[in-house]
């Protein structure tokens, strides 16, 4: 290991991959499945002879465990231990009351780890949890959200936002506006649903060097994982190791440590040295995972006659659980998104006996732009306005909400373009006004944002090796959104070689430390880390370095200061159709051009902008966690009764964004591309689907049901 | 999964003796759904006895008493059953409909017998934390006044709401298909009709089939009126998902006169449903969608809904009346 | 309650005790540590164990292998020689028809499994002449790959590779 990291501020780099098509480094490994997930490593990475862990959950949503009978499990052939709340190796730290599991007999929702079964096989495993008997001291639950119950007033709202605002007078510019969308906007509970289901390999060793968990985890942030467990399991952060290199998806629901990484842990102490594999169920995922809260958002939109906005007022109205608090930041985008003297946002919490919702792709601004956005088609029409038109005649000179100048707003850029090559002009002014065949047809718009984000606590390797190759290294962790390819692409052009004299190695703790793979912060701050890193080196070591030479750096401090607002834009457009006798939906296109700094890499940008497109397809036509109050858990808590868009309901769906280089924000000129594509599509297809029907949806999913006169 | 034993049987006969000399076993085909139900923890058999590979793989054109029918194998995948030749030429709402269903991959693994006797698709019987009355008699019905919106609008009782998933019968039902079965008692012949039940007090019995008795093979009668079939399937993702409501028809015209059609409704009971009352208001009249309508609320009439499932009287109505205007307009052209 | 079986995996052959419980999928994975076949949901809903079974696609996790006895199955990994990739997978890296790769080796098997279903005449659910030679639109591709979910949403580039695939 190199000494500390010198510090450096990373200057502009001069492009030569970036901004190039390469092909994922990773893809032979992928096309054959022979990349190795979280629970496919065995004895060559020192995992041989792995138990199975299966966990087994609570059937309350709240209570105390007044027994636990093991026996028929423990005598079940195969099994070698189960743990229980009186049993589990105890936490050094139990403050986290999501992951502090196993260490009480509370019960704080349904699906909460009550015990967990280690045995030679999945088999053995899956039925001896079965065998396990919990019994309970049930406590009445609250498991509903409603707009009444909704009166806790977080301290902030996630990540550290301030948790009302209001600016101006609402009240009054309400009042004497000439005209006002009144409405109430709901989204459901979400679930991420990463294809491959959280998983864990664990093993705890103690030897000469004391004691050391080494973990391959499915996750977003190896490092976070590390730092979340060391306290928790009363080690020193360097013994433990995680490792991450690859990692089906997680879109925030991998980006901390969920109670199944303790469980497993807990578990690899107890059997230690033996490894422990435990994957949780697409079932458990749930309940023990994390989820978007369902939103209630109440809009007030004033404006003039023209269509300008005099007043903004967005309160939302959403949920979190007693164990432990998350608080989605449903209206922080309204702060910025539109001008308008008078605004007020609000958010407001029921605290429930449920499962904690965390992290799902652009938390906040999926629901709350939906919110907005369908507010502002509304507003359009009452004002008899292009839906274009009004977005372009209220945008903002500056920050509404802090004064500062925008960096690099290119909205109504976006907005001219999309509209362009989607081909909106000449759409009908009214709705439903197309039929086709049997199926009304329209087109909608929304407007999307995401804040640029760059994290610290970053730190980057180069290191020389024979023949002009630098290997590269930074414990960042590619997910899927090409992290590899395009960390390689810029660390080649930062030490100004081609990509294939980069040796890039990402995805474990022994590596130099990184932020999560989350925020759509990834490329910008470990690809400046790395700059930095390439930069410090050449400087150092000079364009000749001998073998073995290297440097460990930082990028300096945050050098984007407080006084730029730093956002990324985008407009999509979209096609509904529904189905005149049977209400079905279906969205035959989808376009969404955005501003979003530079591309690095045109292949894996333009995926993740589609695949973020795809996922917003698909909570606007199918997603919903389906959560039975009376019982306090999700019933669709499968792939057959959450859906997600198959193949054939995604048809022509294209991105596109401004050729653009963002310097003041990465030396690589990028900003994040990861969330934005989520946001704005399902007030899109909403929009659509009115401009086809006349129908005005205002909640999440849209489908059949609501051209048929229910829901 | 409890442990259990496996027997590959050697003959229907023997495999016929297994599952019925024990009552905790049960007939292993294509597993698509016994298998989720071992995991789930829905079905819990000590005995598995495999009838994959017993020789019920054929389809084949037989002369029965009332004309031609297909006799097909219990034992044949749903893949190879719509690509038979027949099934498509002279049976298209029967292909219409094993294509509807599932996935490329579950096709080739689910077999004709296998698919007729899936397990309803409610989300409370397959979680075994909650009550249902159908997994575990007497314990209550989650599903009322739980996630309703897959759940029964005809047929239904206090006990049970659940709705038949399977597409095929829904066909079949409409195709007078006879179901051949192998008990203790020998080979019994039994209508679609007759196969499955409603579920009354019982709803924990699916179909009239005894505990060990097998299915062997499915006749379906090829009729002149079968020739103009076809299968609509409502569902809120294009592709492999159950139905919200389903029909299948098929329709002989004499010019703008209804001569014969076939009315079967999925996603709405316990069991396929042979709209006949629909069936017999359309007979003989002139086939407009206001007819059609009459038609379906006639069906209806006993329908009860709530708020999760009142959309199915309109989807199923506009689903009916499609189905049914693109088979005259197939005709015409 | 154990039995042995034989199978043959990717080429080669493995005779193997297996609990009556374990899955065609568990066997791949846990007990011959082949895993290039994934478990996305373990009950039949989306389409990542998918593996080719002696000759057609079929999904392993609702198969037991005790049941499946003497069959020949060709995962993903199978389908290559070594880095000599099958011209599905060369199209799924020419179009980038993956992100996170996890349902990649079960997308790939099922192209190679539903082209030769084409071949052999096979109809879709939105196939309206079911009695006329197959015509690969689109939308036909859409459909019959749909047993096969993908949360990246790289459904675009997937239809694009199978595209590739079908005319080459």
């Amino acid at each position: 290991m190199t000494a500390d990291p010198v510090q450096h501020t990373p200057t502009p780099i001069r492009v030569r991959s970036v901004g190039t098509r390469l092909e994922r480094v990773d893809g032979l490994e992928k096309v054959t499945g022979r990349a190795g997930y979280a629970v496919e490593h065995g004895a060559d990475d020192g995992f041989d002879g792995a138990l199975v862990a299966w966990l087994v959950t609570s059937t309350v949503a709240r209570g105390r465990v007044t027994s636990v009978d093991t026996a028929a499990a423990a005598a079940h052939d195969g099994v070698v231990a189960v743990l229980d709340h009186t049993s589990a190796p105890r936490l050094a730290d139990t403050d986290d009351g999501e992951l502090a599991i196993l260490q009480d007999p509370q019960v704080h929702f349904r699906g909460q780890v009550v015990a967990l079964v280690l045995a030679e096989t999945a088999e053995s495993a899956r039925e001896a949890a079965s065998l396990v008997e919990v019994s309970y001291d049930v406590e009445e639950h609250e498991a509903e959200l409603t707009e009444e119950a909704a009166t806790y007033r977080p301290d902030s709202v996630n990540p550290a936002f301030d948790t009302d605002s209001d600016t101006g007078d609402v009240d009054a510019a309400l009042a004497e506006a000439a005209v006002v969308v009144d409405e109430e906007y709901r989204t459901p509970h979400e679930h991420n649903n990463p294809m491959e289901p959280h998983a864990t390999t664990a093993v705890w060793r103690s030897d000469g060097d004391g004691e050391v968990l080494d973990l391959v985890d499915s996750t977003q942030a190896v490092h976070g994982v590390a730092s979340t467990l060391a306290p928790m399991l009363g080690l020193e952060q360097d013994q433990v190791r995680v490792r991450a290199p690859y990692v089906g998806g997680g879109f925030g629901s991998k980006g901390q440590p969920h109670a199944h990484v303790v469980a497993a842990a807990l578990a690899a102490r107890h059997v230690s040295p033996r490894p422990v594999r435990l994957a949780v169920t697409r079932q458990q995922m749930f309940a023990l995972t994390g989820y978007r809260t369902a939103t209630i958002s109440r809009m007030r939109l004033g404006a003039d006659a023209d269509g300008r906005l005099t007043a903004i007022e967005h309160r939302v109205f959403e949920q979190s659980s007693k164990v432990k608090e998350f608080a989605e930041q449903t209206a922080v985008p309204t702060r910025m998104l539109y001008a308008a003297p008078n605004r007020r946002t609000s958010h407001r919490l029921a605290m429930l006996d449920v499962a904690v919702p965390s992290w799902m792709r652009a938390p906040g601004e999926m629901p709350g732009v939906f919110a907005h956005e369908v507010a502002m088609d509304e507003l359009a029409q009452a004002c008899g306005l292009d839906p274009v038109e009004l977005r372009l005649r209220n945008e903002p000179d500056v920050d509404p909400e802090t004064g500062n100048p925008w960096n690099n707003r290119r909205l109504p850029e976006c907005l001219h373009r999309g509209a362009e090559r989607f081909g909106w002009a000449g759409r009908p002014a009214e709705a439903r006004a197309t039929l086709e065949g049997d199926w009304w047809v329209g087109t909608g718009m929304a407007a999307a944002t995401y804040p640029a984000y760059r994290q610290g606590g970053n730190a980057a390797r180069v290191t020389a090796l024979d023949g002009g190759r630098y290997a590269v290294a930074i414990g960042a962790v590619d997910i899927g959104t090409g992290a590899r390819t395009v960390l390689t692409q810029i660390a080649a052009d930062a030490l100004e070689v081609g990509t294939d004299a980069v040796d890039l190695e990402v995805g474990d703790t022994r590596l130099p430390s990184a932020s999560v793979a989350g925020g759509s912060s990834g490329t910008a701050s470990w690809g400046s880390t790395i700059v930095a890193a390439a930069q410090a080196f050449r400087e150092r070591h000079g364009d000749d370095p001998g073998a073995g030479a290297e440097v460990l750096a930082e990028a300096a401090d945050d050098p984007l200061g407080t006084d730029v607002a730093f956002h990324s834009f985008g407009a999509v457009f979209a096609e509904a159709r529904v189905h005149r006798r049977t209400g079905e939906v279906r969205v035959p296109r989808l376009f969404g051009v955005y501003s979003v700094g530079r591309v690095v890499n045109p292949v894996t940008a333009h995926s993740q902008l589609v695949g973020g497109l795809v996922m917003g397809l698909s909570a606007a036509l199918f997603e919903e966690s389906w959560r039975d109050a009376r019982f306090g858990h999700v019933v669709t808590q499968d792939l057959a009764s959450y859906h997600v868009a198959a193949h054939a309901d995604v048809r022509d769906v294209d991105a596109e964004w401004l050729e653009e280089s963002d310097d003041a924000f990465s030396p690589m000129g990028a900003r994040g591309i990861g969330e934005i594509g989520i946001v704005g599509t399902a007030a899109a297809v909403v929009n659509a689907a009115h401009h086809a029907t006349g129908v005005r949806v205002r909640s999440l999913p849209v489908t059949a049901d609501h051209f048929l006169g229910g829901r | 999964m409890r442990a259990a034993e496996y027997v590959r049987a050697s003959s229907a006969e023997e495999a016929v003796g297994l599952v019925a000399g024990n009552p905790d076993a049960a007939f292993l085909g294509g597993g698509t759904n016994l298998v989720d139900h071992l995991k789930l923890g829905v079905a819990r058999p000590d005995l598995l006895v495999d009838v994959r590979r017993l020789p019920f793989g054929g389809v084949e054109q037989q002369d029965g008493p009332d004309g031609p029918v297909l006799r097909i194998g219990a034992g044949v995948p749903n893949s190879d059953l719509a690509a038979d030749p027949v099934v498509r030429g002279r049976l298209p709402v029967l292909a219409r409909a094993l294509l509807a269903g599932a996935s490329g991959q579950i096709r080739h693994q689910a077999t004709t017998g296998g698919n007729l006797l899936q397990r309803t698709r409610c989300v409370y019987f397959q979680d075994v934390t909650t009550p249902c009355n159908k997994r575990e008699p007497g314990s209550g019905c989650s599903a009322a006044g739980g996630y309703g919106r897959y759940n029964a609008i005809l047929g239904a009782s206090e006990t049970c709401v659940a709705t038949h998933p399977s597409d095929l019968a829904v066909a079949l039902a409409a195709l007078d298909a006879v179901v051949v079965t192998l008990g203790t008692d020998g080979e019994r012949r039994v209508p679609m009709a007759d196969l499955h039940r409603l579920p009354e007090d019982a709803p924990e019995r699916d179909t009239t089939l005894a505990h060990g008795e097998l299915v062997t093979a499915v006749e379906v009668p090829l009729t002149d009126v079968a020739r103009r079939s076809t299968y609509t399937k409502v569902r809120d993702r294009a592709s492999y998902a159950f139905a919200l409501v389903s029909v299948a028809a098929a329709l002989d015209l004499d010019g703008d006169t209804v001569r014969e059609v076939r009315l079967a409704w999925g996603g709405v009971a316990h069991k396929p449903w042979r709209a006949r009352r629909a069936e017999e208001a359309l007979t003989g009249a002139v086939l407009d969608e206001a007819g059609i309508e009459a038609a379906v609320a006639a069906e209806l009439s006993d329908a009860v809904t709530d708020d999760q499932t009142a959309y199915k009287v309109p989807m199923l109505t506009g689903a009916t009346v499609q189905t049914l205007l693109d088979l005259a307009a197939e005709e015409t052209a | 309650m154990d039995a042995s079986i034989r199978l043959t995996v990717d080429g080669t052959e493995h005779v193997l005790d297996v609990d009556t419980r374990t899955t065609l999928l568990d066997a791949l994975r846990e007990r011959l540590g082949v895993t290039s076949a994934k478990k996305g949901c373990d009950h039949g809903q989306c389409g990542s164990c998918t593996v080719l079974l002696d000759g057609r696609r079929h999904l392993t996790c609702l198969a037991l292998a005790v049941a499946y006895d003497g069959s020949e199955v060709v995962t993903a990994s199978g389908l290559a020689d070594g880095e000599d990739l099958h011209p599905v997978q060369q199209a799924f890296l020419d179009h980038d028809g993956y992100q996170c790769g996890y349902c990649t080796p079960g997308q790939v098997c099922s192209v190679v499994g539903m082209l030769d279903e084409v071949k052999q005449g096979h109809a879709s659910h939105v196939t309206e002449d079911l009695e006329a030679e197959p015509d690969l639109t689109d939308d036909e591709i859409r459909e019959r790959l749909s047993g096969n979910l993908c949360r990246c949403g790289a459904y675009r580039g997937i239809l694009a590779a199978t595209r590739q695939a079908a005319t080459s």
